[in-house]
């Protein structure tokens, strides 16, 4: 499976038992793409996010991550992926350059490597004089921000964001967003889930999961005008109401 | 490798961050040592004893100043009857009585099987067993004396030697029993903990998406805690040789290289619980109740194996500090080598091998 996609899924379906909890779905996301991953929960998203990050084999279905085929290198594409979760990346008994030194570290920086993209970073979020606080005691916004800047500091193909902004006010959503579109600039493709509409509205693209099938997918303008409605809330709820398995 | 050791790095940093944590790591093994040491001791001296002596001739006031006399017990009340007696061992301040019956001293004389009454107080048996078997001692040893002045009569005199430990301490004892506590409380419980907080924080996750392998994750997180053991095993051995006055007999080298295999057990027992839960309140409450209680009650440091019912002492054969409290013994107060404790190595072995292999699988299960 030649091609230029970033990710790439053709058919991917993931069974528990009888329970089939991603069911045959086929999506392509373009390099650079904001691509917004929706579901209510229990959807399946978790469990598709799990497959393409190369930690859950897949029953049945094609995939690739930056090319690399999920069934047999998944070494090859965790290298290429950054991954933030809705829970802390982050050891908050660190300071945040022990933090970014760990992480990187992990990647494989080398030393000289570390410091320069260290020290950028840092700058970047203008978080010079925090450098040697531990992460427990910076506020929730700035480590979400770090977070995922340290996802990103191997600088990957492709960064999973799964549910990142949960718990925050709307204006630091909005400023971590800002990063996303950074971060998209530079080529770096995000592969977002989230429970937020108005985020829905900032991704170039989403999906709409709905008991493991995807059952919507296209620009978040086309979707509304799909549906008739004014506001991807609107579009989710429409979609989600014929759910048998969420718990909405 | 590089990986590694910025993940070990990240490790030591945990481990020091946390001060609390750190104080009680290293500060332990010293207080168990000191508090064995000199507060704790199942050494008797001087248990108040009471005596109504009823004859009241030279052989029973000899016999009394002589018990007297020995750095087991105090003469603290001279009676006059039996009521008496109960009454002392009712206000709970005799351990012990003796009665000398009227004609004690004539039949001692006369050669007329004289007879003592000893009488205990058996609600606690040990001491009980130890006050009764001390005045028989001393009994017996007077009337040896007493046979020496009047005509000899032939009998055997056993000449009873302590070996190892020849004026009967308990350190040699506590100390190989310490040693096993301290190392299974820091090796399994920490470990366990310090791995099933990255599952509760969710940092697993994030490190297994990474390209760092998930076996190096967990053998990384035990680096620490062995550096912390082999510490805590030099300052208990420091201190048991400076403070307790209790030198290490065997070689020092074979001491140290069993103490890491002990070390590594642990670590395995830590790793294979750390796979099997998910909260560290689950983790600890394990590391607790299916360590530590098993060790204290089968490694024989507290209760003698020895007198266990079979099956229990049979369920003692799996508890990895029973081996190594037997290696410890034979090497630092027996002073034996290799060829006397290679069995139990093999055991410690064969127990870390067996959990190694059981952590491993369900590590691969819950993986994929």
């Amino acid at each position: 499976m030649e091609n230029n996609y970033s990710i790439s899924v053709d058919k991917l379906t993931k069974k528990f038992g009888n329970f089939t909890a991603v069911d045959a779905i086929s999506f392509d996301v373009n390099g650079g793409e904001i691509f917004g991953f929706l579901g209510a929960n229990g959807a399946g998203k978790t469990t598709a996010m799990r497959m393409l990050c190369g930690l859950s084999i897949p029953s049945s279905g094609k995939a690739t991550i930056a090319g690399f085929d999920v069934y047999k290198e998944t070494e090859k594409i965790k290298r290429n992926i950054g991954y933030m979760s809705q829970k802390f990346s982050l050891y908050e008994d660190l300071t945040v350059a022990e933090n970014i030194q760990f992480f990187g570290g992990i990647y494989g920086l080398d030393r000289k490597e570390l410091r320069d993209k260290s020290a950028e970073l840092i700058a970047r979020l203008g978080m010079e004089k925090d450098a040697k606080k531990l992460v427990n005691s910076i506020p929730l916004g700035w480590k979400q921000k770090l977070a995922f800047s340290v996802a990103i500091l191997h600088r990957p193909e492709i960064v999973f964001l799964d549910e990142p902004t949960g718990g925050v006010d709307p204006l630091t959503r909005r400023q971590f967003w800002d990063l996303i579109y950074q971060a998209a600039d530079s080529g770096i493709t995000a592969f977002v889930t989230t429970h937020y509409m108005d985020e829905a509205e900032y991704c170039n693209r989403i999906s709409i999961m709905v008991d493991g099938k995807i059952e919507a997918l296209d620009k978040p303008a086309a979707l509304k005008n799909k549906y008739g409605v004014n506001s991807m809330n609107d579009v989710f709820q429409h979609l989600a109401r014929g759910a048998s398995r969420s718990d909405l | 490798m590089k990986q590694f050791w910025s993940f070990i790095r990240k490790e030591f940093l945990h481990v020091f961050r946390d001060r609390k944590t750190l104080i009680i790591l290293f500060g332990m093994p010293v207080v168990q040592i000191l508090i064995f040491g000199f507060a704790l001791t199942n050494e008797i001296k001087n248990s108040r004893i009471m005596v109504l002596d009823a004859a009241h001739d030279i052989q029973s006031s000899r016999l009394i100043s002589k018990i007297q006399a020995s750095r087991y017990f105090q003469v603290t009340q001279i009676v006059h009857n039996e009521a008496e007696i109960q009454e002392g061992f009712r206000g709970g301040n005799v351990n012990i009585a003796i009665v000398f019956p009227l004609n004690f001293g004539h039949d001692l004389e006369s050669g007329e099987r004289p007879q003592l009454q000893v009488l205990a107080d058996a609600s606690d048996p040990n001491l009980a067993t130890a006050l009764t078997n001390y005045v028989s001692n001393i009994t017996a040893d007077y009337q040896r004396e007493i046979q020496k002045i009047n005509t000899p009569i032939p009998t055997i005199v056993p000449e009873i030697k302590m070996m190892y430990n020849p004026q009967l301490k308990g350190a040699p004892n506590f100390v190989p029993g310490v040693m096993a506590l301290v190392l299974l409380l820091v090796c399994v419980m920490m470990t366990a903990v310090s791995i099933v907080r990255e599952k509760e924080t969710g940092t697993m996750e994030i490190l297994l998406v990474s390209p760092f392998k998930p076996i190096l994750v967990i053998l990384s997180k035990t680096i620490p805690y062995l550096f912390v053991s082999l510490i805590n095993v030099g300052s208990i051995l420091l201190l048991s040789v400076l403070v307790l006055d209790l030198p290490i007999h065997g070689s020092l080298l074979l001491l140290l290289l069993e103490s890491t295999l002990f070390i590594i057990t642990c670590l395995i027992l830590g790793i294979f619980i750390s796979v099997k839960t998910q909260t560290m309140q689950a983790a600890m409450l394990i590391s607790l109740m299916g360590m530590l209680l098993p060790t204290m009650l089968f490694s024989g440091f507290m209760f003698p194996i020895e007198n266990m019912p079979k099956p229990l002492q049979i369920i003692s054969n799996i508890i990895p500090s029973k081996w190594f409290y037997i290696i410890v013994k034979s090497i630092m107060i027996k002073g034996l080598g290799w060829e006397a404790i290679w069995k139990e190595t093999l055991y410690l072995l064969g127990i870390a091998v067996f959990f190694f292999a059981l952590g491993m699988k369900n590590f691969k299960i819950r993986l994929a």
